[in-house]
């Protein structure tokens, strides 16, 4: 087991070199990439495991001292996320293989995926601050071809602006590792938390508002979200939906790394705040558009304020719920692009005005599409509602009102642009008067799209063990994080 | 850190903002070179002699030697803007063969909020 994690971000990228050498042979290409995506999602639920039971696994490359040298590490939060994001990535791949579209016929296609995978693996194992950097780097490179690869005229208008803004991110986020490493002489996250409380604060204050502003931008939170809703529907639909489901909350997961652990009780009113107009103004974008992705591209942006919000008011409790919350929104949101997918594909639109009648000539895919959208709007018994459910209650705990006020409200506005895709779509006749029948679809996307769904059931099934799994993580953030690297030697 | 190198960060990075700043891909581009040679100074700074080698094999003092992690950690840096910078510019090539300029447009939110009063024709123009 130890020595293995570093295999996480290698193996992918051995099979991105293997889809180059046999770029001329699309089925070898999809072979490679179905096999190293299915043995990286099978390799990272051995590792919950082992982490669960076990403890937290170290690997250091090269020999060098865990302090100074290339560290993975995987404790609970990082495994649980490296699971649930490499069954998302194994599901959408199967999906855009049956979806067969221009983009996936694209010899660039399976490589940069498989960059993909090695990037955000990487990145939630990431041991230390730059090598944190350079995971972000190799998933971000990896969207950039994915996002851009059909280069038409749109895809290049909102990848330019995605291109751009998330470079200038990484340039301030390589700011904040040299300005962490000038003043604490230290890049390792075991290390960090003593050596940034020992700062004073006004230092440590201007660190962890250049990280956060860094990793906001990566999770589109409030003032600087609005590259999202522009970009993510310019993408083919299982690029979105991996873009959707995954790529926010990995600047997610930074930012809950680097406030509860290295800068805790610092920021509290600013995050709230944030976390507030994220919420609102992700809503409200949402209800002002007039296309499903578009909709769903806010929607993504309003969620992360509730976990932003949980972030804010930090606390065991608080975490728990967070960490509850990004584990069912990651499949949800994926669920609802591979929907919008299965739509695109036979209607060629995902314009509203242009939709009608969907539910009366589908109902698996009215029921596809209606539980993710209660469970995003948090209807009881699906699981939104237990993630926010979480939040909320420690808000009240707390004594937070007015965020707590603005989460419910946010919560029924979130249902109101789901009724308005409900209403646009599925409702009502069809436009012109189609006959009867199933959507014209490949039987995979509509079978990886019943996986994720079930997937989201199963996680209000297993609510009760999967919430004491979070606790157990939030308590793992809340003590000492030097615990992490002194058990599992490699 | 010299006082010579702090200024020629701080130049290049007010220099690599202005850029960033415009509209034309081209001048974000070479922005984004300046911004990104501006931060590489910075890690390369924030090890301990600015001007020491990292280990000469005599003498033991540690006052003598530079920390060799930043000077590890900038060579991936220089590497990772390469790339990107690349692949930008193999954009803005895109984005020229496509409309024969290279100006980064507006969302298509903006758009049809500044075409307001003709909503519909907005909707027929972008499908």
């Amino acid at each position: 087991m130890t020595g293995g994690l570093a295999l996480f971000v290698a193996g992918p990228l051995l099979g991105t070199a293997l889809c180059f050498i046999v770029a001329r042979s699309q089925t070898a290409q999809r072979v490679i990439a179905l096999s190293v995506s299915g043995a990286v999602t099978v390799a990272s639920i051995a590792v919950l495991v082992h982490v669960d039971t076990v403890g937290p696994v170290t690997t250091s490359m090269g020999g060098w001292p865990d302090a100074i040298s290339i560290t993975f590490v995987a404790d609970r939060l990082g495994a649980l996320m490296l699971v649930i994001g490499n069954v998302m990535m194994f599901a959408v791949l199967v999906y855009a293989i049956g979806q067969g579209s221009r983009d996936e016929r694209s010899p660039w296609y399976a490589p940069a995926y498989l960059a993909l995978v090695a990037g955000v693996s990487g990145a939630f194992l990431a041991g230390d601050l730059f090598n944190l950097f350079v995971c972000f780097e190799i998933l971000l490179m990896a969207s950039y071809v994915l996002m851009t690869l059909e280069g038409s005229d749109d895809q290049i208008r909102s990848g330019t602006t995605y291109v751009v803004l998330n470079v200038v991110e990484s340039l301030v986020l390589v700011t904040g590792v040299a300005l962490v490493f000038a003043t604490t002489g230290t890049l390792s996250m075991a290390e960090l938390p003593d050596r940034l409380a020992a700062l004073p604060d006004g230092v440590a204050l201007g660190l962890s508002l250049l990280l956060l502003i860094a990793f906001g931008l990566k999770a589109a939170v409030f003032p600087l979200f609005s590259w999202l809703p522009d970009s993510y529907p310019a993408a083919p639909s299982p690029v979105s939906a991996v873009f959707a489901g995954l790529l926010t909350k990995v600047g997610v997961y930074a930012i809950l790394r680097t406030q509860t652990q290295w800068f805790p009780d610092s920021n509290r009113t600013l995050l709230l705040v944030i976390a507030a107009a994220t919420m609102v103004v992700g809503v409200l974008g949402a209800i002002a558009q007039a296309d499903i992705k578009r909709i769903l591209s806010f929607q993504i942006v309003s969620s992360i304020g509730y976990m932003i919000a949980g972030i804010a008011l930090g606390g065991v409790a608080a975490v728990a719920a967070v960490v509850f919350y990004i584990v069912h929104h990651i499949p949800v949101k994926t669920s609802l692009f591979l929907v919008d997918g299965i739509v695109e594909q036979d209607e060629g639109t995902s314009e509203l005005s242009r939709l009608g009648g969907l539910g009366r000539r589908s109902g698996f895919l009215a029921v596809l599409f209606l539980i993710p959208a209660f469970s995003l709007a948090g209807i009881p018994p699906f699981s939104g509602f237990i993630g926010k459910l979480g939040v909320i209650t420690v808000g009240l705990d707390q004594g937070e009102w007015w965020i707590v006020a603005v989460a419910l409200v946010v919560s029924i506005l979130t249902l109101v642009s789901m009724m308005k895709i409900w209403t646009g779509a599925f409702w009502g006749a069809a436009p012109d008067n189609r006959p009867r029948g199933v959507l014209r679809h490949h039987p995979l996307m509509s079978t990886m799209t019943w996986f994720v769904v079930a997937l989201t059931l199963a996680i209000v099934m297993f609510a009760g063990p999967i919430y004491s799994f979070a606790e157990r993580t939030a308590a793992d953030l809340a003590v000492a994080p030097t615990a992490t690297t002194t058990v599992g030697a490699p | 850190m010299s006082i010579a190198q702090a200024g020629l960060i701080a130049v290049l990075f007010s220099v690599g903002t202005f850029l960033v700043l415009h509209r034309s891909l081209t001048r974000i581009i070479l922005g984004i070179g300046l911004l990104g040679n501006a931060v590489n100074l910075l890690i390369l700074t924030s090890g301990s002699v600015p001007d020491g080698v990292p280990i000469l094999g005599t003498g033991s003092d540690p006052a003598d030697f530079t920390d060799p992690v930043p000077q590890a950690l900038v060579l991936t840096a220089i590497v990772i803007g390469l790339a990107i910078v690349a692949f930008l510019l193999s954009m803005a090539y895109r984005s020229w063969t496509i409309d024969g300029n290279d100006v980064v447009e507006d969302d298509l939110s903006d758009r049809r909020i500044a075409a307001e009063p003709d909503v519909d024709e907005d909707f027929g123009e972008e499908t």
